[in-house]
């Protein structure tokens, strides 16, 4: 029998998997395919200040091996999570669920982590400071080790809960980020958020995406996002959580070898929506074929 | 939403670059007409998702257009190929509204579900019109299905090459009194058709999706009653919510 559990800032999951952000909403339309629960915990939908229509479409288009969004942050405001999809939510879910919070401004994640905080559901909160998506904000924070910092402390100011900082690979630097988040008191880095790409449609010959650009995310994306993770694992002592392009329970191995203590599954909820379940049921399997007993005693095994 | 494997067991080319396809497979999870569903396809990494034609004893039919690489890949499937699909997406028509005469309106490839409707509607006794647009005769398909129904059908091409010349608010009419209208097609097209109905109705909408069931925002649009997503609380939106 091998060990799947690993434990994340003091919270144990039953296995490493966790639906990433953006591509689970708040749970319930896979609620209605397959027991939630057998996932490590799922992070919801971004969530800001104020409701977000998010933007014009078309928000979607289409790569090799994965796929451009600009949704924009779409959400209903922090007030309408928390009375209306945490109440929801609880009655598909039983266990602690991770917050993701995007702002414009230091104060608007501060407001928001603030509530979210004190929501018993709320097991983490995991701080976007890299959406690709949203003109003057989000990203902005994300590119410079300074501002990733100050949202850091701000937010750690005003809450008990574990603080993870989702970081961008849109960036010269992402090591020097991480490190300054884990200076400024962050608790574990999640990473990494979509890259900025672009298609462009050849009878209109103009962009496809009506934001001209968006996040590419998918499979095609897993090396760098693999790279990035190990290279992060090198500079900082705080936990990290891989993502970008993990399809498969062999990619959750190899993130986790690079230093991730857990794994975000994205873009292949999206074309697979039984893709968290399916990895989580194979994950015993490939942990037998490459003889690992435990996922604990993996981390970072790659260095 | 149900995920399962279908077989293809026909595949035929029924206009300019429209092709009928039959498959067989778990159907019990359609259960409106209006609804589509999303085909995963070798070496493309988002779903296709395509309005249901039709769905009874166990088959499936779509017809869908040749518009880019995945449907130019799906052209070419022959029997027994065996596809990925989520089905049961999407609201699908309401019929309760209909009155006794309804019309259903399809341009180009939003003809498709209005066959489906057609068939339900008729099975209810209903005395149903068909207005079905396309751009020339070459594109023209499924007006004898139609008529097989026992519909009134009436067909316009934009260039006049058969049928009516015009566009289908030309067509509207010729049909006489209707008590409530269905469409699918090019948005132009509903924008048009909104202004010239005097009837309430239900318009089905296309939007480029990410995963088809409700979890990206992807297809979002936003509505008289607030946000809405095309893939989950549509396609079908009524006259009354849509902002024209």
């Amino acid at each position: 029998m091998v060990d799947t559990k690993v434990n994340l800032s003091g919270i144990e999951l039953d296995n490493p998997i966790i639906p990433a952000s953006g591509t689970f909403g708040f749970g319930y339309e896979f609620a209605e395919i397959y027991d939630i629960n057998m996932l490590g915990t799922f992070s919801f939908k971004g969530t800001t200040k104020e409701p977000r229509f998010g933007n014009p479409t078309p928000r979607i288009a289409e790569c090799p091996s994965g796929m451009i969004n600009a949704v924009g942050l779409q959400n209903p405001g922090v007030e309408k999570v928390i009375s209306e999809e945490l109440p929801k939510l609880k009655k598909c879910f039983n266990k602690p669920v991770m917050a993701n919070i995007s702002g414009f401004a230091v104060d608007e994640y501060v407001y928001c982590c603030e509530k979210l905080d004190k929501e018993e559901q709320v097991g983490w909160l995991e701080v976007n400071v890299s959406c690709p998506n949203v003109h003057g904000g989000g990203m902005s924070f994300g590119v410079s080790p300074e501002a990733a910092a100050e949202v850091t402390r701000a937010v750690k100011a005003v809450t008990t809960k574990p603080v993870y900082i989702k970081l961008s690979p849109n960036v010269t630097d992402i090591v020097s980020i991480a490190k300054a988040c884990e200076e400024a008191g962050a608790d574990g880095i999640s990473m990494i958020n979509t890259m900025l790409g672009m298609r462009i449609d050849l009878n209109k010959k103009k962009p496809i995406i009506a934001n001209k650009m968006g996040g590419y995310s998918g499979s095609a994306i897993m090396p760098v996002a693999l790279r990035m993770v190990y290279q992060v694992y090198e500079a900082v002592k705080i936990p990290i959580i891989g993502m970008g392009g993990i399809t498969t329970a062999e990619d959750v191995i190899e993130m986790m070898l690079a230093g991730a203590t857990a794994v975000q599954v994205g873009a292949a909820n999206l074309i697979e929506p039984f893709a968290c379940k399916n990895i989580i049921e194979e994950l015993p399997r490939v942990m037998e074929k490459y003889k690992i007993n435990s996922l604990k005693e993996i981390i970072g095994g790659a260095h | 939403m149900k995920q399962s494997l279908f077989t293809v067991l026909t595949n035929e080319n029924i206009a300019d670059k429209v092709y009928k396809i039959t498959l067989s497979g778990d159907i019990s999870d359609i259960t409106a007409t209006g609804q589509f569903v999303n085909i995963k396809l070798d070496g493309f990494f988002l779903r296709r998702p395509i309005s249901v034609c039709e769905a009874s004893d166990g088959l499936l039919t779509l017809i869908y257009k040749v518009v880019g690489k995945g449907t130019e890949y799906m052209s070419t499937l022959t029997e027994g190929a065996v596809l990925d699909i989520l089905t049961g997406l999407g609201n699908g028509y309401n019929t309760d509204p209909s009155g006794d005469r309804p019309l259903l309106v399809g341009g180009g490839v939003g003809v498709p579900p209005m066959y489906g409707l057609a068939k339900l509607l008729r099975g209810m006794g209903k005395e149903v019109s068909v207005i079905l647009g396309f751009n020339t005769k070459t594109d023209v398909f499924y007006e004898e299905e139609f008529k097989a129904l026992g519909c009134k059908v009436l067909v316009t091409t934009a260039d006049g090459s058969y049928g009516r010349k015009g566009f289908v608010t030309d067509a509207v009419s010729d049909v006489g009194e209707y008590t409530y209208f269905y469409t699918c097609g090019p948005e132009p097209m509903l924008k048009a058709l909104y202004g010239a109905t005097d009837t309430s109705g239900q318009f089905s909408f296309e939007e480029r999706m990410g995963c088809g069931f409700g979890a990206c925002m992807g297809c979002s649009c936003k509505t008289k009653y607030g946000n809405k997503r095309i893939c989950k609380d549509g396609p079908v939106l009524t006259k009354e919510e849509i902002i024209w």
